[in-house]
């Protein structure tokens, strides 16, 4: 052939299926699945090598809307069934779309040991703080004393972070964005696909329907500015609307300082490490809540480490290498045997 | 002097001892060297619950009881020809299953007052009539033992340690079996400590010595070679059958095999033997829970694995919803359950059938599956095989069951070759033209298999309800019928392809005889000896469950009475109740954990054929 047929490059559209996407209207969940059509051009694999598995609840829902190959699966469990997946073929690219309920109620047990071994997949939690899909009951983040259907007195529960509980599981990778935030979901999407490992990518979305603005103090106009620090590894942790606030290490610390007051100068602000293997500062920024402190978002943690499904089959390859058989029938008639 | 050599068709030992003896090993060489010159035989482990429980206590008795013979050998046997006992404790825990004038073998050594009173004997047996009617060979083997390694050069604590090989030795002598298969295995064993391969190799010798020259034996015994089939063999259990089955189906289709699993008695061998083969691409997955053990494996199943799960009825119980959902998508994956007594932990060390109902039935909806049972320690293999074979061809998830009995058990296996097996066909879809995701061939109602990383078939599955063909969600009433009899359909038509139920004895007459699954060996056995002095009377034994076999309603009327046996309350005979109401059922069943015995099977036909 004179002309080599050059792979087209795919877009937005042929991400997208023929099915009625079925979340509220206005619900956050449709910007993320918009971000992530945006984002799938960009890492570089064919469609046909891309795998969608989701739990149970509205944002499980997902798979069905993305044109790769998709697998809703049941309540909790999709981290074992990646799992599955990756092992098998480790050449596809396996992403996890989970809620708070399906990844730290029902499947927590799941969340914290695909974490531990650093299976190689990007888990997605859409995390709303509150179950959707059956209608508005609390969640393992939903905030201390919040009134639902199963909770009408309050919660007495205390929530969990998700990127806390992550990290003590072992997270390489956690990152952290929000819903009306399409381009910085863009981009920390195509940022877990390059990162070898467990890729946890929290979204801060919203159920316009059973947990309205629960995050608006962090995402409206007047807060916005304020209320986020966007983590960048290698610049200064600088945010405000002036972009004049900071955050310093004071003693055992994180603390907000402004810039050119009291003599602090940029010097003083710390610079974003993702790559840090010690996870304490890492630990430090998720662990900021408002008021006090800016909730932080982007790469919180990004570290190099070994995954599980590299590690199973460099043990293949090298167990291939000194094979006592090759075959079953090698296997059988191996040791004691008599003839009759 | 010379001792005289007798000729005996078949024999039952029981070698028990504390957890720490090294009974099993004992057992086990025993088996080897039995089947190497050419008995069939058939072998019964009994482990204590504890791994470690106190020393010398009844509830620390390890057990392995073998039956061996020069016909055919079906069981591991009732009541004892000889017991070995270690100690007082297993002396106690084997009292009632010694025959009538049986040996017993003893370490006199290990009978001492505070020995007595571990084992919670009031007295001492071995003087307060206890033992009379039995032939007790009282043997100083602690003792002897120390003394016959005393030259070697290895740790004192190793110095009583061979006792058992001592003991191995006095039994061969007794049933004149050779010591070189023993002596081989401890060299190979102890390839990197020679000196201790050398210890336990005298030890043996020793033991041996020590019956030839001891008046309390006057004779020992022959047993001729069984008339097996001409073949090469080797011993297996079931539970080692079963990996290789599984292995066998993947290189048959060359697809790897994926186990995710999670530790659970007495289903962990099969993880234990699986986790070997990485060589073989067998990727062994141990898994945080029994759940994310299938789940796993369901992951692999879509993305194109031979996918397997391995547990036992606790675990079966955690495998439901996700076993629904296998079912749901219509994605191939054998699940084996190898049964211990239940309900809740159970006995967990200890053989049952009370898995079968849940099974066949336990998971919410309409949710039939493929379910088979494996009937020997050897035909593991087979069925193991059988399983991948049926998933694969008929796109659905199949509980194999075995249980403790047999999965524990080992008898002689003439070796199969993987050329002997029968060819799989896989139903894969490799081109968009004419494809879709829940489009079925005609015969068998099995959709393809479309993994990822095939290019223009990106298709999404799910455990919503799906439309007929296209696979798509779907909430249509009658759609959601349709494909809940398009799925029992699809399970039915598997009897189209699975062999028909056989009968032995009569054909026609006045009693069948019906056992299911791991109970084969002790029916066949009763029958065995049934048929010696009735004539009327046939046996029929089911290794598939669900479906049944086609001709299951034919072989029942020719018959007037159908008695089912089984380890549990009565499931089978609920479940040929409920598809082949119109035959007389009667039902015979034992729940103690413990297999049946010849006696009491003979005792309940002949109530039917007075
Ligand atoms: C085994 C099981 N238990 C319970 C449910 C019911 N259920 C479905 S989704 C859900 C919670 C969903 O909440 P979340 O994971 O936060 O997802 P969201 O709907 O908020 O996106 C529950 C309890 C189920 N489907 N399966
Ligand atoms: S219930 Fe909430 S989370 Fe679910 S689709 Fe509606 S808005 Fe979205
Ligand atoms: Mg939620």
């Amino acid at each position: 052939m004179e002309h080599l047929v050059k792979d087209q490059q795919l877009t937005f559209k042929d991400f997208s299926t023929d099915q009625d996407v079925r979340w509220c209207p206005g619900c956050g969940d449709y910007a993320i699945l918009s971000a992530m059509q945006k984002a799938l051009p960009q890492i570089g694999k064919e469609k046909k090598d891309i795998v969608f598995i989701s739990g149970i609840g509205c944002s499980s829902r997902f798979p069905y809307y993305v044109e790769t190959y998709g697998f809703h699966s049941i309540h909790g469990r999709a981290p074992a069934i990646a799992t599955g997946v990756k092992l098998a073929n480790p050449d596809l690219s396996v992403w996890q779309i989970t809620g708070d309920g399906d990844a730290l109620a029902i499947g927590g047990n799941h969340f914290v040991h695909v974490l531990r071994r650093n299976v190689d997949i990007n888990m997605i939690l859409f995390n709303n703080e509150i179950y959707g899909l059956t209608k508005g009951q609390f969640s393992p983040t939903s905030k201390t004393g919040i009134q639902t259907k199963s909770s009408p007195h309050g919660t007495v529960d205390k929530a969990f972070n998700p990127g806390k509980l992550a990290i003590g599981a072992g997270a390489t990778f956690f990152a952290r964005v929000v819903d009306v935030d399409p381009k910085k979901m863009v981009d920390v999407f195509v940022e877990a696909e390059k990162h070898r490992g467990t890729s946890l990518v929290e979204i801060l979305q919203n159920c316009v329907i059973f947990n309205d603005k629960v995050f608006s103090a962090i995402t409206d106009k007047e807060g916005k500015f304020d209320n986020q620090l966007w983590l960048e590894h290698g610049k200064p942790m600088i945010f405000g609307k002036e972009n004049n606030k900071g955050i310093r290490l004071n003693g055992l610390k994180l603390e907000v300082v402004t810039i050119g007051e009291n003599g602090i100068t940029e010097n003083d602000i710390l610079i974003h490490d993702a790559h840090c293997e010690d996870e304490t500062l890492h630990n430090m920024l998720v662990n900021m809540v408002l008021p006090e402190m800016p909730v932080a978002f982007g790469v919180i943690r990004s570290v190099k480490a070994s995954t599980f499904n590299d590690k199973l089959w460099e043990q293949i390859s090298h167990e291939k290498t000194k094979a006592k058989f090759s075959s079953i029938d090698e296997v059988v008639n191996s040791g004691v045997t008599w003839e009759i | 002097m010379t001792k005289n050599i007798e000729e005996l068709e078949e024999v039952v030992i029981k070698f028990a001892g504390d957890s720490g003896d090294g009974m099993q090993l004992t057992g086990s060489q025993f088996s080897n060297t039995t089947a190497f010159i050419g008995n069939d035989l058939s072998t019964f482990p009994d482990f204590p619950a504890e791994i470690r429980a106190p020393q010398g206590t009844v509830a620390g008795v390890s057990g392995f009881k073998i039956q061996f013979g020069s016909t055919s050998v079906f069981s591991p046997g009732d009541e004892a020809d000889v017991l070995v006992a270690m100690n007082p404790a297993a002396l106690k825990a084997n009292l009632t299953s010694i025959k009538d004038g049986g040996t017993i073998i003893i370490d006199s050594d290990s009978f001492k007052i505070k020995d007595f009173e571990k084992a919670q004997f009031t007295s001492n047996p071995l003087e307060d009539g206890t033992l009379d009617g039995y032939n007790l060979i009282q043997a100083p083997i602690t003792n002897l033992t120390k003394e016959s390694v005393a030259q070697f050069d290895i740790e004192n604590k190793s110095r009583t340690r061979s006792k058992n090989m001592f003991a191995l030795g006095i039994v061969y002598w007794l049933f004149n079996r050779p010591l070189d298969i023993t002596e081989n295995f401890l060299d190979a064993k102890f390839s990197k400590n020679p000196e201790l391969a050398k210890a336990n190799k005298a030890a043996l010798k020793a033991g041996y010595n020590f019956a030839i020259t001891v008046e309390l034996l006057p004779s020992n015994y022959t047993i001729k070679p069984a008339a097996l089939p001409k073949g090469k063999y080797r011993s297996i259990t079931g539970n080692i059958a079963t990996a290789w089955g599984l292995l066998a189906a993947a290189e048959a289709t060359k697809l790897k095999l994926f186990l995710g699993t999670y530790p659970i008695t007495p289903a962990s061998d099969i993880l234990h033997e699986l986790s070997k083969y990485k060589n073989f691409d067998v990727i062994s997955f141990q898994a945080e829970d029994e759940i994310a053990g299938i789940c796993s494996a369901i992951g692999a199943s879509f993305a194109g694995n031979l996918a397997v799960t391995s547990t036992s009825g606790p675990g079966l119980a955690l495998k439901g919803e996700a076993i629904g959902l296998a079912m749901m998508t219509e994605l191939p994956i054998v699940i084996i359950d190898v049964q211990r007594g239940g309900p809740s932990t159970g006995l967990p060390t200890k053989t049952e059938q009370s898995d079968l109902m849940q099974a066949v039935y336990g998971r919410n909806g309409e949710s039939p599956v493929i379910v088979i049972a494996a009937s020997t320690p050897s035909n593991c293999f087979d069925f193991a095989y059988q399983a991948a074979k049926l998933a694969l061809e008929h796109m659905t998830p199949v509980i194999l069951l075995t249980d403790g009995f047999i999965a524990n058990g080992a008898e002689p296996w003439r070796i199969k070759k993987l050329a002997d097996m029968p060819s799989i066909t896989l139903n894969m879809a490799t081109k968009k033209e004419g494809w879709s995701p829940y489009l079925r061939d005609e015969k068998k109602l099995a959709r393809q298999w479309a993994i990822p990383g095939t290019k223009e078939l990106e298709h999404r599955i799910g455990g919503l309800e799906k439309q007929d063909i296209s696979g798509n969600v779907s909430y249509e009433p009658e759609n959601h019928e349709k494909m809940v009899t398009l799925r029992a359909d699809k399970v039915k038509r598997v009897a189209n392809f699975i062999p028909e139920l056989s009968v032995q004895g009569v054909s026609e007459g006045d009693l069948l005889i019906v056992g299911w699954g791991g109970t084969y060996g002790s029916i066949l056995t009763a029958f065995s000896e049934l048929i010696k002095e009735y004539k009327n009377v046939g046996f029929a034994h089911f290794n598939y469950i669900n479906p049944l076999p086609k001709n299951t309603n034919k072989v029942f009327s020719k018959y007037k009475t159908i008695l089912v046996c089984e380890l549990n309350s009565g499931q089978f005979i609920r479940l040929l109740k409920g598809e082949l109401s119109q035959f007389n059922y009667q039902q015979y069943n034992k729940v103690q954990g413990l297999p049946f015995s010849k006696k009491e099977l003979i005792n309940e036909f002949t109530k039917y054929l007075k």
